[in-house]
């Protein structure tokens, strides 16, 4: 079979099982489009801007495990893709990005739309490859594909020249079965000695504490995780990436930790005598200052890269290897033995724990006149059993979801933890939707945040992905503001966002639904109201109350053990 | 502390930047990088020198061999090795004394007059950073015209050795 460079491209997306991608046309990937328009195998999702994209297709890849995949143009189409590449970057998503690239003799000349997508993207990309000729196409795809999904995941970009992509070039092809990278070989196999140390060290904790992450998402570890944590009786807590990997109703569940975490689940971690680290990779946001981090732990910690690892926090037991299958070795020696710990051994300890919890830490006034944002999210939670794919953007709704948000399954919270990029959300919510047509999609998002990515109200219209969006509307950038009110005496420089459209009529100009709603009596019924409404996009204007704050906090420069609590009247 | 890491990377179009880039982009030293293609033309070897804590250098390490393109990276630091700078130097050579004390200077530190004219001289000096800068002291920063010096390379003793 003899191929030109845009068919082949085509060619590989199947081969690769690839279903969806999304993008956007411009002159240097009209080959390509020309070849995708040929044929029905791989559907193109048009976004209204290359962020969108990137945003849809993380966020199809953080819900299905799939590599998401995105296709633009050169210059301003790589550059506005950027954004979206470094968040699936922060958050180590498989993606493959493939750009298109000015005519191989014209790369240098300050040619029309022409950028160094290689250079520019270098430093947020697991890799990323500028192909070179039309028989490196095919293999440099296989490449891209493997790499992004393999080992730690990360978004790959393959920049293509146009005149690679030619009709009129035509090649035998082949598309290779295996790889062969001598200089990629990600590690596994968790090594047998540190795995029986880290298992020793668990069985003599009087304390313990298990803090897991993303990674546990990723390596799809989720049961294993969950059998391990209850057959050992002890208390875990998510980051933010982690929520959903162990069912947030369970009693042993502590809630997230870190700067918004929960008073128990900081304590928790304060206090700890041996500390479980999986996938996880002691953010700045996790450990609050890392000089006072569990100053009473043995830490061990798995991970599959092990650049993590030792990097923030100095470990005792570091575990390299792919999450699930150390914890499936750990699952067994744990089973085997008969010294794990009595419920007796860890009685102290779990009363302690539900003292802290007693505090009742994420309390709120539910008594306001106003809507708070927390109830909408408790009440969303209720009306979407617990069960829907929740994409958010940046800022206090992401906070007030991962505290009220129930999540029970791993790939349903859809959120930028590592860049914090606003914008994600919308585009996120419509790459889930498309995933999952069947499931209640939302996004929950700020007027502030919405309005970043909001073009794609479009995109969802045209292909019909009814997704709901649950805007939590206060007129501020809430988490500005809220920093502002505590490290600023409350000089709310720039925080305000005046002149805001109106929203019903926005999204009725897009073809969708639109809800203002002002009470809090009316909150539940305009949710139950919106969710009814399979087939139609609703977008949900909350007016809710502008001096909500997020508590707990761990302010910069403070340990676990010292949060700012919300003080009711 | 100063280290030499010795790396084998693919030599391909952008790996050079990649390594450049990571150290600039997490705020890594470098003292000297030197890097040419090896009898294998597919590798390059790299040599970097760079300062840093344990912890920092123990980052680098995994950082580098993080990047797809690094194929194997070891620290001659830690083992028994031989580490080489060479350095051009052109020298004002005018009037007899000064021609055949840069001569004899030059005869001392083992270096070779590589280019002569009426007024310089060009002197090949090979050894480790010290003897190079010793030269330069020896040979008086006002006798000096310019001076290129290579970074340096680097090779662990006996039989140990970095190969794919």
């Amino acid at each position: 079979m003899e191929l030109s460079g845009g068919e082949i491209i085509i060619e590989a997306l199947k081969e690769e099982g690839v279903e969806h991608i999304f993008g956007y046309p411009g002159g240097a990937v009209l080959h390509i489009y020309d070849a995708l328009y040929k044929q029905d195998a791989v559907q193109h999702i048009l976004v209204r801007h290359e962020q969108g994209a990137t945003h849809a297709a993380d966020a199809y890849a953080r819900a299905t495990g799939k590599p998401g995949v995105v296709l633009v143009t050169s210059g301003p189409g790589a550059t506005n893709a950027v954004t979206g590449i470094a968040t699936a970057f922060m958050d180590s998503v498989p993606m493959v990005i493939i750009t298109g690239q000015v005519h191989r003799a014209m790369i240098g000349s300050d040619a029309f739309q022409e950028v160094d997508s290689v250079g520019i993207t270098r430093p947020c990309v697991k890799h990323n490859f500028l192909v070179q000729t039309v028989e490196d196409l095919a293999p440099t795809l296989r490449k891209a594909f493997y790499v992004a999904s393999t080992g730690r995941p990360g978004p790959v970009v393959v920049d293509v020249p146009k005149d690679i992509t030619a009709p009129e070039v035509k090649i035998p092809f082949s598309y290779p079965r295996d790889v062969q990278m001598r200089s990629y070989n990600p590690t596994v196999s968790g090594h047998t000695g540190q795995i029986h140390k880290a298992v020793e060290l668990l069985l003599s904790a009087r304390r313990p504490m298990i803090y897991t992450g993303g990674g546990v998402v990723a390596s799809e570890a989720s049961a294993e995780l969950t059998e391990f944590t209850q057959l050992l009786g002890y208390p875990i807590t998510n980051t933010l990436m982690g929520l959903g990997t162990y069912p947030a109703s369970d009693e042993q569940f502590l809630g997230m930790l870190g700067m918004h975490g929960t008073y128990e689940a900081n304590m928790a971690m304060h206090d700890c005598d041996v500390l479980l680290a999986v996938g996880a990779r002691f953010d700045d946001r996790v450990t609050g200052t890392t000089a006072d981090f569990c100053p009473h732990a043995k830490i061990i910690h798995i991970d599959i890269d092990p650049a993590s690892i030792s990097k923030n926090i100095r470990v005792d037991v570091p575990i390299v290897g792919d999450v699930k299958q150390v914890l499936e070795v750990m699952l067994q020696a744990v089973r085997q033995t008969d010294r794990r710990a009595k419920p007796d051994d860890l009685a102290a300890w779990w009363k302690q724990i539900n003292e802290w919890r007693a505090t009742d830490c994420l309390a709120y006034d539910r008594n306001s006149d106003l809507i708070k944002p927390q109830f909408v999210v408790e009440k969303l939670c209720e009306v979407t059993g617990g069960d829907a794919f929740v994409a958010s953007d940046v800022g206090q709704h992401q906070m007030f979801v991962a505290q009220f948000y129930k999540f029970n399954k791993p790939r349903r919270w859809l959120n930028s933890g590592g860049l914090g990029t606003m914008g994600f959300g919308l585009p996120g919510a419509l790459g889930a939707k498309l995933a999952f047509p069947d499931e209640d999609v939302v996004c929950v998002t700020g007027e502030a945040s919405i309005q970043m990515c909001i073009q794609e109200l479009s995109t969802a219209k045209q292909f019909g992905l009814p997704v709901k969006v649950v805007n939590l509307n206060n007129r501020y950038m809430g988490m500005v503001r809220q920093w502002q009110e505590f490290n600023y005496n409350k000089r709310y420089s720039h925080s305000y966002v005046d002149a805001l459209p109106d929203f019903v009529k926005l999204a009725e100009s897009y073809g969708h639904v639109g809800m203002v709603i002002e009470r809090p009596g009316d909150v539940e019924a305009a949710l139950r109201e919106a969710f009814a409404m399979k087939d139609r996009l609703v977008f949900m204007d909350f007016i809710t109350d502008q001096s909500e704050n997020v508590y707990p906090m761990i302010e910069a420069g403070k340990p676990h053990n010292v949060m700012r609590m919300r003080e009711l009247a | 502390m100063r280290h030499i890491l010795s790396i084998l990377l693919e030599n391909e179009s952008g790996a050079l930047s990649r390594v450049a880039g990571l150290f600039s982009a997490r705020g890594y030293n470098i003292e000297s990088l030197t890097v040419a293609a090896t009898n294998d033309p597919s590798l390059s070897r790299m040599t970097i020198v760079t300062t840093g804590t344990e912890q920092i250098i123990e980052q680098i390490t995994k950082q580098l061999n993080k990047l797809v393109d690094v194929v194997r990276l070891v620290s001659l630091t830690e083992t028994a090795h031989i580490e080489r700078e060479m350095m051009l130097m052109k020298v004002r050579a005018t009037g007899n004394d000064s021609r055949e004390e840069v001569k004899r200077v030059t005869d001392i530190f083992r270096g070779k007059i590589i280019d002569v004219t009426e007024s310089t001289f060009v002197v090949e000096m090979t050894g480790d950073g010290e003897k190079l800068d010793a030269f330069i002291r020896a040979v008086g920063e006002e006798h000096i015209i310019e001076v290129v010096r290579s970074g340096t390379s680097g090779i662990a003793r006996g039989e140990k050795s970095l190969k794919v």
